[in-house]
């Protein structure tokens, strides 16, 4: 299968997500420049953490103008699997591929830690091997990663079971504790924790490799 | 070139003595014009310079069988094995971090950043000493918190965004560091052998390139304010401080990485403390050629700067490279590609003269090599090291070590820094084996399968007891951290901190603490091989401690580390080292005697350098042969205090201890005679055993238990402590002398 991990000149966890897929998961990873109209052959397209333009404007914000992101709307429309992780969800959720927000964190700090999670759904490509009755440990690393949306909204994502993780003790004041979402049509997924980051033992868990398993698997199975 | 005599009072300002502008005057054959004089002003600073200290600093070890470059260039390099080097050195951004926190700090992390990755090695890891005046001072309180929280939310925003995890490092409270905080940062970065670059010029002919940020106003005078002592009007010095973009510096890195692997540079040196100014005339000494620029071409983004200003400004995120003549297109293309101005400024010379020109118009010529590399030399004179304290301990307290023990790991030096460390990004880059909190930092290096280890140590307190003892232990310390994650120490860089060289008795202590740090470092086979010396640390005429930092990076096989804190219940508590020796003169520096009774006197505890070794030697193999379960070496707090650590760990394993020894129970429990390490473990025979043949006393002093820690000497109780009531103190205590 080939991950393509878009970079940004601001991303900083691209080399992390390539890492987990190719070195630990034993599968392609292929890096795409920004300003690139086309995303390849790739089976799965990752937008990885960092800084994408900076954002010292709101985070996301200039991304979703570059010309690597027509691409990825293109992919996602056509049912292609996107998963934005960090700075990658905050694009996506600017993009409008995905519902809310990521304003700062209710301390107003940045945190790094691990936390635990939980799966809110087993439905979808990203979470289809994951068990909802045990947890995940996975690292944040994040400014501004409390989730808001509107009380319709969540009602709506609750409904349709489009809530992909839940933090267990939430660090930053994401509403109904929400870690990461789903769209409508289950192909993409925004999560603000790294689940690239704890793909080994020497990372200190292993855990987040059930989100990159999970595609895997998905892929196959195709 | 002809320019009017500058008068006395505008020499005077730019800090050049007499006898120094007639040097100058010399070197020139002239008067120098007013940029010249600001050129030499910058370049002649201390922070540039050393002069005060250079001549001491020979006394250093510089050279070993690992080091492929010491101190002399951006920063020193070590041979890892494997095709592969690291590059590390660390850096103070003091005065800047004391005028504006935020900034001073963040660009504190840009600068040395740029050291690493002008050398062609992508940073991988940074570590920051921090030090701060007290934060439940009445007086001073506020602003020292104040301080605090700038400069860490400063070194975040660089750091995080930058994509460096921030690893380690330390923090401590005294009021000598009030009005005069301390912000040291390390750095370090890995490259292929091959792909190391040098900041030199050559190649008579040579384009000279300049890349990133354009040149603005500020930051005029950085080098020079950071040799000054701070007065009253040093907050009209605000504008000297820079400000700082780490995602530009993103782009300049990636950007050099990769148009340095085209093959087309020759030489390239980043644009830190004296800018434009530094970068061509040091790289044009190095190659021994000269530099001509013409001041137009200087990318700028305010109108009407002079060339005093141009070549004075301290921008952050600029580099400066020379290029292979013909094939400036392909430098030019891969920093096109990243969005960054590259701009050809000027050419290599064959006459070794910095010449800058403005309109066509020279405004300033000078001998590249005496204006980098011949800066007047001072033999300054040194008494005996500043002392204001008794040798003689005070009236000691009868010891109450229950509530001691609650009190130090909630005090500000010893309490969990995880408010700070939580604030950085320690992940990023999916290395990190051991982050913030461990005993040493470690850093996996992925192509070669090994890890580095790295810590920073300084004490302040030993120092200004004796600053040859104290630089000694801080060497000790560090090495021993690593040890203890089963490291080898392998190399050195130091920041020496340090107040006002022109009177004697604080000469006296930079002589003594290089001379110390030479010793030790010699002795562990860690050369120095860079760092950076901070002076002139004193705020309205008083001194800071006298505080050498010490970075200093180990390797060791990758695998995970053993931790310091307790795993199972049921295992032999060991203390390698023994108890040690202590009296009431020798506690005078511990925490012990900083947070219960409140005063300091006497000398820093005891280090006997051969014991140290053997107690390194022994634990790196109990690691190492993996048969320790939870290995902390003994510092700050003293054995109390550590075993306290030790049982702060997820699994809420404490230990009972029986101690044998005659000591008073205060000096037992807190003293902090180093060459000692706490371990747990399965196996005491073999630990015993191993311990012996490195002529180690491995003592079985107690076994790990759940939910609580007891301390007995020969049967009697000494303490008892519930783990989760002093954790709580530990893990509260920051923010709540934050808030």
């Amino acid at each position: 299968m080939t991950f393509g991990v878009i970079v940004f000149p601001g991303s900083n966890r691209d080399h992390d997500a390539a890492y987990a897929v190719a070195n630990v998961l034993g599968q392609k990873a292929e890096f795409i420049w920004h300003d690139s109209t086309s995303l390849g052959a790739v089976d799965a397209v990752i937008l990885p953490g960092g800084f994408s333009y900076g954002d010292y404007l709101r985070c996301g914000a200039i991304a979703k103008f570059s010309p690597v992101m027509t691409a990825v709307k293109k992919f996602a429309g056509d049912g292609g699997l996107v998963l934005g992780i960090c700075n990658g969800f905050q694009i996506l959720v600017e993009a409008g591929l995905l519902p809310g927000a990521l304003i700062r964190n209710r301390g107003l700090q940045f945190i790094c830690r691990e936390v635990q999670l939980r799966p809110g759904t087993t439905d979808s490509p990203f979470t289809c091997l994951a068990r909802k009755d045990r947890t995940y440990r996975v690292p944040i690393a994040h400014g501004e990663g409390c989730y808001f949306a509107d009380e319709r909204t969540l009602d709506e994502l609750e409904a349709e079971d489009r809530i992909a993780f839940r933090y267990v003790g939430n660090p930053n004041g994401s509403v109904r504790d929400i870690a990461g979402v789903l769209n409508r049509e289950r192909n993409v997924m925004g999560l603000m924790p790294h689940p690239e980051d704890a793909t080994e033992p020497l990372m200190g868990s292993c855990d987040g490799l059930v989100v990159f398993q999970s595609m895997l698997s998905v892929a196959v199975r195709a | 070139m002809s320019a009017a005599a500058i008068p006395p009072d505008l020499i005077a300002q730019h800090q050049i003595t007499p006898g120094e502008y007639d040097k100058i005057v010399s070197i020139l054959g002239r008067e120098p014009s007013y940029t010249e004089l600001g050129i030499f002003s910058v370049m002649w600073s201390e922070h540039c310079s050393y002069k005060s200290s250079r001549l001491h600093l020979k006394k250093l070890p510089t050279r070993g069988k690992l080091v492929v470059q010491g101190p002399g260039e951006n920063a020193g390099i070590i041979d890892i094995g494997g095709g592969y080097v690291i590059a590390f050195k660390i850096e103070s951004h003091n005065h800047p971090s004391f005028i504006e926190p935020f900034q001073g700090a963040a660009t504190g992390v840009g600068g040395i950043l740029r050291d690493i990755f002008t050398m062609g090695a992508r940073p991988i890891a940074v570590l920051d000493s921090l030090r701060f005046g007290r934060m439940d001072d009445p007086a001073s309180g506020k602003r020292n918190r104040r301080i605090l929280g700038g400069v860490v939310s400063g070194i975040a925003h660089y750091g995080n965004c930058f994509g460096v995890p921030t690893v380690g490092g330390e923090c401590i409270f005294e009021s000598c560091y009030d009005g005069n905080p301390l912000v040291n940062v390390f750095a370090l970065g890995v490259c292929k052998k091959e792909d190391v670059f040098y900041a030199k010029a050559s190649g008579v002919g040579n384009p000279v390139i300049y890349v990133g940020a354009r040149t603005g106003r500020d930051g005029i005078h950085g080098a020079s304010m950071a040799s000054a002592e701070f007065t009253e009007e040093s907050k009209q010095k605000r504008p000297n401080v820079q400000v700082g973009d780490p995602f530009l510096e993103k782009l300049l890195l990636e950007a050099c990485i990769e148009a340095m692997h085209t093959g087309a540079i020759v030489g390239i040196q980043d644009m830190g403390a004296a800018g434009l100014t530094c970068s061509t005339c040091e790289m044009g000494s190095r190659g021994e050629v000269g530099v001509e620029i013409e001041l137009d071409r200087v990318p700028q983004r305010e109108t009407g700067m002079t060339p005093y200003e141009i070549m004075l400004s301290e921008s952050q995120e600029r580099m400066l490279l020379v290029a292979d003549k013909g094939r400036e297109e392909e430098v030019f293309r891969v920093f096109r590609k990243w969005g960054l101005e590259a701009v050809e400024i000027g050419v290599v010379t064959g006459d070794g003269k910095l010449r800058v020109k403005q309109r066509g118009n020279i405004v300033a010529e000078i001998p590249n090599r005496e204006l980098a590399d011949e800066a007047p030399l001072y033999d300054r004179p040194h008494t005996q090291p500043m002392r204001r304290v008794p040798l003689q301990a005070p009236p000691l307290p009868a010891p109450n070590v229950e509530q001691a023990l609650l009190d130090l790991v909630a005090s500000a030096d010893l309490c969990s820094k995880r408010w700070i460390w939580e604030q950085y990004d320690y992940l990023v880059r999916s290395s990190t084996v051991a982050g913030p909190g461990a005993e040493a930092a470690i850093i996996r290096i992925k192509e070669t399968g090994t890890s580095i280890a790295m810590s920073l140590d300084g004490n302040g307190r030993y120092c200004y007891l004796s600053p040859r003892e104290g630089a000694m232990l801080a060497v000790a310390e560090s090495c021993r951290n690593l040890s203890t994650v089963g490291a080898l120490p392998v190399a050195a860089t130091n920041c020496l901190n340090f107040g006002n060289p022109e009177r004697p008795e604080i000469m006296a202590q930079l002589v003594e603490a290089i001379e110390g740090m030479s010793e030790a470092c010699r002795f562990f086979d860690t050369p120095i091989t860079g760092g950076n010396v901070s002076l002139y640390n004193e705020t309205l005429g008083e001194g800071i401690y006298p505080t050498p930092v010490l970075g200093i990076v180990g390797l060791m096989k990758t695998a995970a580390p053993a931790g310091i804190a307790f795993r199972n219940p049921g295992r032999a508590v060991m203390l390698l080292g023994g108890i040690g020796a202590a009296d009431d003169t020798r506690l005078g520096g511990t925490q012990y005697a900083k947070v219960i009774v409140k005063q300091l006197w006497g000398l820093p505890p005891a280090l006997d350098l051969d014991l140290e070794k053997r107690v390194q030697d022994a634990i790196r193999d109990i690691v190492n042969q993996d048969l320790a379960e939870s290995a902390h070496d003994l510092s700050d707090g003293g054995l109390a205090v550590t075993l306290a650590e030790c049982a702060f760990g997820p699994a809420g394993i404490g230990a009972r201890l029986d101690l044998d020894s005659d000591l008073r129970p205060d000096l037992l429990l807190f003293h902090e005679g180093p060459s000692r390490v706490l371990l747990s473990t399965a196996q005491p025979e073999r630990v015993a055993a191993l311990a012996e043949r490195h002529g180690v006393a491995a003592t079985v002093v107690g076994v790990t238990i759940e939910r609580e820690i007891e301390i007995r000497q020969r049967g009697n109780r000494l303490g008892r402590w519930d783990i989760a009531q002093l954790q709580a103190a530990f893990d509260r205590a920051l923010e709540t002398h934050v808030r």
